[in-house]
């Protein structure tokens, strides 16, 4: 197949030929042994098919991860209206308490007010703390707390008093006590002051009582961010109450006048001053609370969910201060309305298609497919050269020594590569991968495991061509006349032997990296090799188990399939070029 | 001849020995916490025995507490008997497990085995005939590409097509979900169509090897002498390419397929899994990535018999094909 060399070079003219001896150097151009497996080799079109692909694979892994404008782990976001959740409402039918300022009034005694109220008992106690409390209306309620005042025994209408503690009697308490006593009271007034009597046979006790809180089911909301601390003062909350239930138009709480307009459906209070009147706050039975605590809800944004509610509709427009008109809806469950806004917000940017930011799109981590591919291609092809570097080392060693050598030592070694050869390879190597699971190595140090695995288990086609080459090799002259010569065995072997057996473990080697590639592919594609958020073009195809990604994002797993088939198709083809060059005769 | 095989055998049976003790070490020198680790999760899930006894059956079965040769020959000893204990994600003995499920394997390699000989024998040989053609350059051009295709990839791309885009088959599984309801040539034809997708994957990943072995070992046989003689006789093309061509490259092929039949195990390892087909491949793998020990040591055992059993047969038919190999 290969033209002699000195014929292409035959001087054209017949009396130069005269001139030069027959063994001029300038008339036998002799290529040289690694210049013929050069030209043979090139002369081979899928081997240099092979070669352009590989070329191609380690630009784009090398240099494609430089050029990206991307990282491998960056993850993109983006900006989508989604409704979310914007504010909460339930309509209100529970008591709600306003506590005095320095007061406390627990959660217990709350408890213990209902069931007092609903017993209709006026008197109750909680946390060793008594109170009492005046019902207004159904709706409304003054809680006391009492403090005892006297213990009085009476005796032939008159009464005996014993002070407590720090509570001092005057003459004028004293007969309103008696008075009441004898009435049967259980409660009376004296110096605008509340007590109450409780009778326990002939003693009775007279306690005080003193405001600590009101319990109230209307709701006030503020139409100024800054009011809404002062709504919830017991004063104002009582005296609005109070006007409310006796149908006055205005209140006037802390100094300052109040009018209540009832005249809308809700009822709204304005503010008056000097200058006029403001509104200040309206009235309901709804609870509405923003979800974000910076949000404030406006009076208007009450309304039109309230008149929404009221009219059964399932969204409503609001104009915000700007003039801009924003739609909500309502999803009602039970009592319980959210009220969502479509509000723009940031999201991972997970499977978009691609695109121009994104050649080949995001994957489902929001990360760049195209950038994680040259990542990928990275680890692919480094765990393949350092896989095969292992298993030449092991390998050369290991056939070296029992081709050299041989006799028992040969038996041997080659017992032990069958021993190797005979151990199933992929259950051993997921059985690692699974311990590696198990232990939750971290995917940095998983992949020089791997590396290493692969290696030990993958060392004996190496080990089997390079003895059964030194053993073909041993036979020939060449190597007796070194022996004649007495050359030292190690140079024997490094200087004679080893630059005879390179071509053919260029070849093997060259073959085994695109196998090496395919089974790191196969057990990253498991789960069982290179993990995420590292990239491999094994672990980028994983994606591919689960079917949501499979059916619907192609752009995901098939450019990476396609990249190890590439590969491993132009290390197959170059192997098989190298083969064919160094050794014609064998040619298939 | 008997000596020659008396002594495969026996070389076949010191290999499966040292194989064993290898894979059994290995597993020994898991750290401990790992048996201790799974140990403790398969005793928290429902229905499975306690943790010490878990434990304890582990001690039985693998003799951890001792050294690791004793705990082999004690391995050993019950392994000879069929005693690979229970397994952890089956519940049942090792082996009650494997000849429920081996047969779906069988089954799904034979056919694969058929399919690419098929295929590949008859493409190779016309390949070697037309050295240097275009058909030449088109079969090793796909061999190359049916030998760098990873099985996986293969396997997600026929889904892909098949099942998701044009939705001829069933994604997973062997038999499909109104399997009961079917008559018997109803079950059959279902299992079969089940099996489409997996037998092509599992040919497609011999077929490039094999064609590329067909047309080295034609093409060597082309250039014997004999065949000139043949050719100079007269005899017409198809007698000579069939009747004295082929059959001697039955001989190096004979050898090939020998080395095929533990491959295909392997092979089939992955397949099936993909394809979720319930066979052994399937079944260890889902056993293996769940821990369980004695499932995976009696499948790893199993597979290195499976090897030199096959080479020991390899050997055996070479002697029975080729005449030469008889006499010496």
């Amino acid at each position: 197949m290969s033209e002699s060399p000195q014929q292409q070079n035959l001087p054209a003219d017949p009396n130069l030929q005269e001139e030069i001896h027959l063994d001029d150097v300038s008339r036998v151009k002799v290529l040289s042994p690694s210049m013929l497996v050069f030209r043979r080799f090139i002369r081979n079109k899928l081997a240099i098919v092979g070669l352009i692909i590989l070329i191609a694979m380690f630009l784009f892994s090398f240099i494609g991860g430089v050029i990206s404008p991307y990282k491998q782990q960056q993850v993109f976001r983006k900006y989508e209206v989604i409704p979310k959740e914007y504010a909460a409402a339930t309509i209100n039918k529970d008591l709600r308490y306003i506590v005095q300022d320095g007061q406390s009034f627990p959660g217990g005694a709350i408890a213990q007010f209902v069931l007092a109220k609903n017993n209709k008992r006026l008197v109750f106690s909680s946390g060793g703390k008594d109170y009492s409390y005046t019902e207004i209306t159904p709706d409304f309620y003054i809680i006391a707390e009492n403090f005892p005042a006297a213990e009085v025994i009476i005796l032939a209408g008159k009464g005996r008093f014993t002070a407590a503690e720090g509570f001092e009697l005057t003459e004028g308490l004293e007969t309103a006590a008696v008075e009441a006593i004898e009435a049967r009271a259980a409660d009376f007034e004296y110096d605008g002051s509340h007590y109450f009597i409780t009778r326990q046979g002939k003693m009775n006790s007279i306690t005080y009582s003193k405001d600590i809180a009101i319990a109230s089911k209307l709701i006030f909301d503020a139409f100024e961010p800054d009011a809404r601390k002062k709504l919830g003062t017991v004063e104002f909350v009582y005296e609005a109450q109070t006007a409310l239930i006796n149908d006055q138009d205005s209140f006037e709480a802390a100094g300052i006048t109040y009018r209540i307009d009832l005249s809308d459906e809700a009822a709204i209070i304005y503010r008056q001053s000097e200058t006029g009147e403001t509104p200040y706050a309206s009235i309901s039975n709804l609870i509405v609370r923003a979800i974000s605590p910076e949000v404030f809800l406006t009076v208007d944004f009450k309304r039109k969910f309230s008149e929404a509610i009221n009219d059964r509709q399932t969204s409503f427009v609001v104009t915000d201060a700007q003039g801009v008109e924003e739609t909500y809806t309502i999803n009602r469950v039970h009592e319980t309305y959210s009220i969502m806004a479509q509000k723009e917000s940031q999201l991972i940017d997970i499977f978009s298609f691609p695109s121009r930011q994104h050649w080949l799109g995001t994957d489902g981590n929001g990360m760049d497919v195209l950038t994680r591919l040259m990542y990928g291609g990275r680890i692919s092809l480094m765990v393949g050269f350092v896989v095969v570097f292992f298993e030449l080392l092991i390998g050369v060693v290991v056939g070296g020594i029992a081709g050299f050598f041989g006799g028992a030592i040969d038996t041997l070694l080659m017992r032990v590569v069958d021993l190797f050869n005979s151990i199933p390879f992929y259950p051993i190597v997921i059985i690692m991968g699974a311990v590696m699971d198990t232990f939750e190595i971290n995917p940095v140090a998983r992949i020089f495991y791997l590396m290493a695995v692969l290696g030990i288990l993958g060392w004996t086609g190496i080990a089997r061509v390079v003895r059964g080459q030194i053993l073909t090799l041993r036979e020939q002259d060449f190597m007796v006349a070194t022996e004649a010569t007495g050359i030292p065995v190690a140079r024997r072997i490094f200087r004679h032997l080893v630059p005879n057996v390179m071509p053919l473990l260029i070849v093997q080697a060259t073959l085994a990296l695109g196998n090496i590639i395919i089974i790191e592919a196969t057990l990253s594609f498991l789960g069982l090799g290179v993990k995420y958020p590292i990239a491999s073009w094994g672990s980028i195809i994983n994606a591919a188990t689960n079917l949501h990604v499979m059916t619907n994002y192609w752009f995901i797993w098939i450019p990476a399939g396609i990249l190890i088939v590439l590969t491993v198709l132009g290390f197959n083809f170059v192997g098989d070029g190298l083969r064919d060059a160094f050794d014609p005769k064998m040619k298939r | 001849m008997t000596k020659y095989f008396l002594r495969r055998l026996i070389y076949a049976c010191f290999i499966v020995f040292f194989g064993s003790l290898i894979v059994y070490s290995t597993l020994r020198l898991l750290p401990t916490s790992y048996f201790e680790k799974v140990a403790r999760e398969r005793s928290s899930a429902p229905n499975s025995p306690s943790y010490t006894e878990i434990l304890n059956q582990l001690n039985k079965v693998y003799s951890l507490d001792t050294n690791i040769f004793v705990g082999f020959f004690n391995w050993g000893k019950n392994a000879i008997r069929g005693d690979f204990g229970n397994s952890w994600e089956y519940g049942i003995p090792v082996v009650q497990k494997f000849k429920e499920v081996i047969w779906y394997s069988i089954f799904l390699n034979v056919i694969t085995l058929l399919v690419q000989t098929f295929i590949s024998i008859p493409l190779g040989i016309l390949a070697a005939r037309k050295q240097y053609s275009k058909t030449d350059y088109m079969v090793t051009i796909v061999s190359m590409i049916a030998i760098s295709l990873p099985t996986f990839f293969l396997a997600t791309v026929l889904k892909y097509i098949f099942s998701v885009k044009l939705g001829w088959f069933d994604l997973y599984g062997i038999v499909g979900c109104y399997y009961d309801q079917l008559d018997f040539w109803g079950k059959v034809g279902d299992m079969a169509k089940h099996l489409v997708l997996p037998v092509l994957t599992l040919s497609m990943l011999n077929i490039g090897g094999l064609m590329r072995y067909t047309r080295t070992n034609m093409l060597e046989v082309l250039n014997a002498d004999y065949i000139r003689t043949a050719r100079a006789k007269g005899l017409s093309e198809d007698v000579v390419i069939n009747r004295h061509a082929f059959r001697n490259t039955l001989i190096p092929l004979v050898t090939y397929f020998s080395y095929l039949i533990p491959n295909m195990f392997a092979g089939s390892f992955i397949t099936e899994t993909l394809y979720q087909i319930p066979g052994i491949g399937y079944i260890s793998y889902y056993a293996i990535i769940h821990g369980d020990i004695p499932f995976a040591m009696f499948y790893l055992v199993i597979i290195m018999i499976l090897t030199q059993v096959s080479l020991l047969i390899a050997d055996f038919m070479y002697a029975v094909v080729d005449p030469r190999v008889r006499i010496n």
